[in-house]
């Protein structure tokens, strides 16, 4: 078990989603910034579904109950074990007993903690990623136990990498979305020529970007929206949903996030600036 | 069965929307769902499907798509789905109701605004059988067709925070279960004790896009023992074979 002394911010545990269930309005959930959990995964040797901790913002302390080892990756959250700084993308040996700390966000939002063969959380509907009403929480909290299987010693073929951060650019690339010809020239020129805030409104639902763009009257009936989908209120907001957006929506969807663009603004934080080039 | 055009668009690296006319129509959607049993049986892994009204989502989990190569798949498919008939069934559910003012918090408001009294609005509410349309927003969450435009209010001026689950609301042209407490500006006349999402069950949401739903007004009493029912799990929702 991982003993979660202080579940910090706001910790989830993830896998690369739940599949299939689209139909019955489930979102699909899952890591927000795949891209550094398959690293994570990847350099375990974990199977690429291991489920892994989301850590948002500030960190947790954790203590191990059993020998593993671990990869972190993702956001810098200045994470030490035994109060010795551990860097992302090395895989750390850890003992029974070993508490995992962390200090100040240095870039990106949301941190992963990957552990071999993966956090062993039950699944529900295919997927051990946390949405409710899907499963019970919410998120993880203080007091709880995070279960693993115990790995005495493991040898890693690769035992660190280094990955320059791929979510330091501010620029998000974007596909037409369906609704993409309801946009006037004047709409477009708003889009693509300035930059754009992260307001505080953003979590794992969605990103609402602070800055308004001339609005519209068009009206739609409602239709299915994915990750990174841009939605157009009538009042002119840019609302990006995210990995627990809802699957359908009724504002026009005039933009689509590539999954490498959700995977940068997954390390987006209130007050970050982004901006989109068209694919 | 009439066959309708459809466009078809990229929508991001692994998805298509499949649009059929844009309006509201039962045969619209006996359309889309024809297409959706000739697509399953082409048998490709990996792809799920949602519709909402007049349009298809189409999510390919698997690989990267190649947009004219998935477009022509498509347009084939569709053409020749009159061919493949698998018999679709489709259920009429009765879900149960309780209107009692506790539950049912704007019901007096929105009869006043409707001209009609509570319970002839229940009745009006409680007549007719609504076509689902989608599932979607949230888990659960049925887009119904069919209501009668005496029943048409427009959505509260102020959204309340928390709607509670299970809330049957009105708002515009729809009605609807919330199937989980949720923000909302519809204006709740009821509420259903049935569980509209259930994870743990074999069908988490036994309501299918296709099939009717028709509200019934049920007693306080009734409410509590369906409430029972379902959390010991011996509830069985009420049905009848609509195309048999």
């Amino acid at each position: 078990m991982l003993k979660v002394l202080k579940s910090g911010f706001f910790m989830t545990v993830q896998d690369l989603g739940r599949f299939g269930h689209r139909d019955i309005g489930v979102p699909i959930s899952g890591a927000m910034d795949m891209d550094s959990v398959k690293k994570a995964n990847l350099l375990l040797e974990n199977d690429p579904n291991a489920a892994v901790l989301e850590i948002t913002m500030q960190g947790p302390t954790l203590q191990f109950e059993e020998p593993t080892a671990i990869c972190l990756s993702g956001a810098h959250i200045s994470a030490t074990l035994n109060n010795a700084p551990i860097e992302n993308y090395q895989v750390v040996q850890v003992s029974k007993g070993d508490i995992l700390s962390y200090g100040r966000l240095e870039n990106g939002f949301r941190g992963y903690l990957a552990i071999k063969d993966g956090f062993q959380t039950p699944k529900v509907l295919g997927s051990r990623s946390q949405f409710i009403p899907v499963t019970k929480k919410k998120h993880i909290k203080d007091g709880e136990e995070i279960p693993y299987t115990k790995t005495d010693s493991y040898a890693p073929i690769i035992s660190e990498v280094k990955i320059e951060d791929h979510f330091l650019g501010e620029e998000l690339e974007v596909f037409k979305g369906p609704e993409f010809s309801l946009l006037s020239d004047q709409q477009l020129a708003a889009i693509f020529s300035k930059p754009f805030t992260v307001s505080k409104e953003n979590n794992r639902m969605a990103y609402q970007l602070k800055e308004l763009i001339p609005g519209h009257g068009h009206s739609m009936l409602t239709s299915g929206t994915l990750p990174g989908t841009i939605q157009f209120t009538p009042a002119g907001r840019l609302i990006i949903l995210m990995k627990d957006g809802q699957t359908t929506g009724g504002y026009p969807r005039i933009l689509q996030l590539s999954e490498a663009a959700i995977n940068t603004l997954a390390q987006k934080k209130l007050g970050d600036t982004l901006s989109f080039k068209l694919l | 069965m009439k066959s309708y055009p459809i466009t078809i668009k990229p929508f991001g690296e692994r998805a298509i929307l499949v649009e059929w006319p844009n309006q509201v129509e039962e045969s619209i959607l006996a359309d889309i769902l024809d297409f959706m049993d000739a697509f399953k049986e082409l048998g490709l892994p990996g792809w799920e499907m949602s519709v909402a009204y007049n349009s298809l989502t189409m999510v390919c989990n698997q690989e990267h798509l190649d947009f004219e190569t998935i477009k022509k798949l498509v347009l084939d498919c569709h053409s020749r789905q009159a061919a493949s008939k698998t018999k679709r069934i489709q259920y009429l559910w009765r879900i149960p109701v309780c209107y009692d003012l506790e539950f049912g918090i704007d019901l007096e408001e929105a009869s006043q605004t409707l001209k009609l009294s509570p319970d002839e609005l229940i009745q009006e509410h409680t007549a007719h059988q609504y076509v689902v349309y989608g599932i979607g927003f949230l888990p659960g969450f049925m887009y119904l067709g069919g209501l009668p435009t005496g029943l048409e209010i427009p959505r509260r001026a102020e959204p309340r925070l928390q709607v509670a689950k299970g809330s049957v609301g009105l708002a515009g042209k729809q009605t609807g279960v919330y199937p989980q407490d949720s923000p909302g500006g519809w204006n709740i006349i009821g509420n259903c004790p049935v569980e509209l999402f259930n994870p743990k069950a074999e069908e988490p949401c036994f309501v299918k896009v296709g099939d009717k739903i028709q509200f019934q007004k049920i007693s306080r009493a009734e409410y509590d023992l369906h409430k029972i029912e379902g959390e010991v799990g011996i509830y069985k929702p009420e049905k009848t074979v609509l195309n048999a």
